[in-house]
């Protein structure tokens, strides 16, 4: 058999005498700092966040400034990716871009996180009920095609900002999050001091947010991570396709939708690979994370 | 177990009543009538209002909804507000087959190549190809279907003129094998985008489910009787590691159909999805309610499907 059990208790008993009296979460971050493709990423993303939050100072040029004399021009030590079919600088709105990628799949993933934190712990500290009603709610809103649902409101509304769009993302992808939330504190209130912190009169307040949460603060973290790599490549997905945020802003997605000429895609490589490939490393780097975070919380794995 | 198939076709019923329900809502969230876009503003009031009572836009809410599912049931979804003249059903079954086209394909590359790397990983994990298929794991679920799309037509379409990248069919007037060939050319680059996602994630459930197994008693039983290692793989093995990646492939269907909206926009490929993103941009919204309608029966049909497959091939769940 190529899998040796033996092997994995060596390293887990040293861990074991290591993590005394640490809590549960010290010990996942010191689990954490080890896996090196995991911090490795936190870097990237790092780096990837002070580059966009630097632009100013990166590039004189004006992101959403249309110019006619330059349109479609190949990259010069000016413009070093060129201009797009409006003459703006993609090099600026490259950088630029980014911010509105990450601050929309950031701002959803913390929308996502209150709903679904808030329904998953109503759900599964109450049960009975309220915990169906919120389940078949679930329910209702998984039997449309995530993107399906989300273009269907794009359509019903008038117009499309960073406000709405982080709010269409939210309200229409909760149910996953709230489903993993549910299930988590169902195991737990069946737990002795779930009921020894009921017997001595704690509020129900308290209990959720003292026990509960705490104790389910793995499972919440890991997926609210990949939740915002999920979040990038749909709001990317929704402006590439045009209904996402509205030019002139400039995103990753709405950058790539400018391929959809033929002959920027054959002729201009440069202009759409770079937004590419912020979204493929930024999501690689956001999936390493969530699942180092995950190997970190899991106490089962205490290989690696 | 047929009372549970009994309940579970059951439950489909209310399902599939609040699908339609959601549906109607949305319909009524959308501004304006089926006359906004097209009524000259000068138009005399009394026509406007005769006209609206004639096609039912007075009436209760209840009956206009009955109303709308009953003529839904029969196939009939009304006509499109922007294509004069033709009915939304019409348009549908145009496109129709090209979609179920599209996902068959991506279903059979993602089967044909997930299933199998991903059992070389498992008998041979830590080897270099498994440690290249973790990494198209990692890069696979991380790239953006629209992304690789657009590489795919850049590198074999353009730069190397390998396939086609647009359409459906290059020329018309061809048939018979011809024509097949034609059409499975013109499917190759779209499924290859769209299977993408699936076939990563299909390869690490793989590989996990078949490395569970083997680490369990059963198979260790099966070895010291001294089985060949063949028979313990495709008899015992793969058995019971295929259960959950087939039960998976049920709920794929409304990824795929998701999936299958972005993807056809990139290869201007003419199925349910390029219908559904023009009929967005011209807010045709009787086509969108209807590609809605049936996007989520698919949905609810391939989750059903998957639940009832379950309790056939996996014996040890009870029901009661």
């Amino acid at each position: 058999m190529e899998l040796n059990p033996q092997t994995n208790t060596g390293p887990g008993i040293d861990i074991k005498n290591a993590e005394k009296g640490m809590s549960p979460t010290k010990i996942a971050m010191k689990r954490f700092m080890k896996n090196k493709l995991a911090v490795a990423s936190v870097f990237i993303l790092l780096l990837i966040v002070v580059v966009v939050i630097l632009a100013p100072f990166l590039t004189e040029h004006n992101p959403t400034k249309t110019n006619l004399t330059l349109i479609e021009r190949p990259p010069s030590e000016d413009h070093l990716l060129g201009n797009d079919s409006s003459g703006r600088d993609n090099f600026a709105r490259l950088i630029y871009g980014g911010r509105i990628s990450l601050i929309v799949g950031f701002s959803a993933m913390v929308f996502t996180l209150v709903i679904g934190v808030v329904l998953g712990s109503i759900s599964g500290y109450y049960g009975g009920k309220i915990d169906s009603i919120i389940m078949r709610a679930c329910d209702l809103v998984l039997m449309l095609p995530f993107l399906v649902l989300c273009l269907t409101i794009v359509a019903i509304l008038e117009e499309v900002n960073v406000t709405i769009l982080v709010s269409i993302i939210a309200l229409t992808s909760w149910p996953s999050l709230t489903r993993i939330i549910r299930g988590t504190f169902l195991t737990l209130r069946e737990q002795e001091f779930i009921l020894g912190a009921k017997a001595i009169g704690v509020s129900d307040l308290r209990i959720i947010f003292k026990h509960f949460i705490p104790n389910a603060i793995g499972p919440i973290l890991v997926n609210a991570t990949l939740m915002m790599a999920t979040y990038i490549i749909a709001e990317s997905a929704l402006s590439f396709i045009g209904f996402g945020i509205p030019q002139p802003t400039p995103t990753w997605g709405n950058m790539l939708s400018e391929a959809q000429s033929l002959r920027i895609l054959r002729n201009s490589p440069e202009a759409w690979i770079p937004p590419g490939l912020a979204i493929l490393i930024t999501v690689l780097c956001i999936n390493f994370v969530g699942d180092g975070l995950r190997d970190a919380f899991d106490p089962k794995s205490n290989r690696r | 177990m047929i009372q549970y198939l009994i309940r579970r076709i059951l439950v489909f019923i209310p399902m599939l009543f609040a699908l339609t329900v959601i549906v109607f809502a949305l319909m009524q969230a959308a501004p304006g009538d089926p006359f906004s876009q097209k009524m000259d503003p000068n138009i005399d009031r009394a026509i406007y209002e005769k006209q609206r009572e004639a096609l039912g836009l007075n009436d209760p809410i209840h009956v206009q909804y009955w109303r709308w599912v009953t003529n839904a049931v029969k196939g009939d979804f009304g006509d499109s507000l922007i294509y004069k003249g033709r009915t939304v059903a019409d348009l549908i079954a145009e496109r129709f087959s090209n979609t179920i086209n599209l996902g068959i394909m991506t279903l059979l590359i993602t089967i044909i190549v997930s299933i199998p790397i991903g059992i070389y990983s498992a008998r041979h994990p830590y080897t270099p190809l498994d440690y290249g298929a973790t990494t198209f794991g990692f890069l696979g679920l991380a790239t953006p279907n629209f992304f690789f799309g657009l590489l795919a037509i850049y590198v074999l379409s353009i730069q190397l003129g390998w396939l086609p990248s647009h359409g459906t069919v290059s020329k018309p007037g061809i048939e018979g094998f011809e024509l097949f060939i034609d059409k499975i050319r013109h499917l190759v680059l779209p499924s290859l985008t769209l299977g993408l996602a699936g076939t990563a994630s299909y390869m690490r459930y793989m590989r996990s489910e078949v490395l569970d197994v083997l680490g369990s008693d059963y198979i260790r039983t099966a070895r010291a009787k001294g089985m060949t290692e063949n028979t313990v793989l495709y008899k015992h093995t793969l058995r019971n590691a295929l259960i959950p990646i087939i039960t998976l492939l049920g709920f794929e269907v409304g990824i795929l159909l998701g999936g299958a909206v972005i993807t056809e926009g990139v290869f201007q490929f003419p199925g349910l999805g390029t219908l559904f993103i023009t009929s967005i941009g011209n807010r045709d919204y009787p086509v969108i309610m209807a590609i809605n309608l049936m996007l989520g029966f698919f949905v609810l049909l391939g989750n059903l499907l998957a639940d009832i497959f379950y309790s056939i091939v996996d014996p040890r769940i009870r029901y009661d």
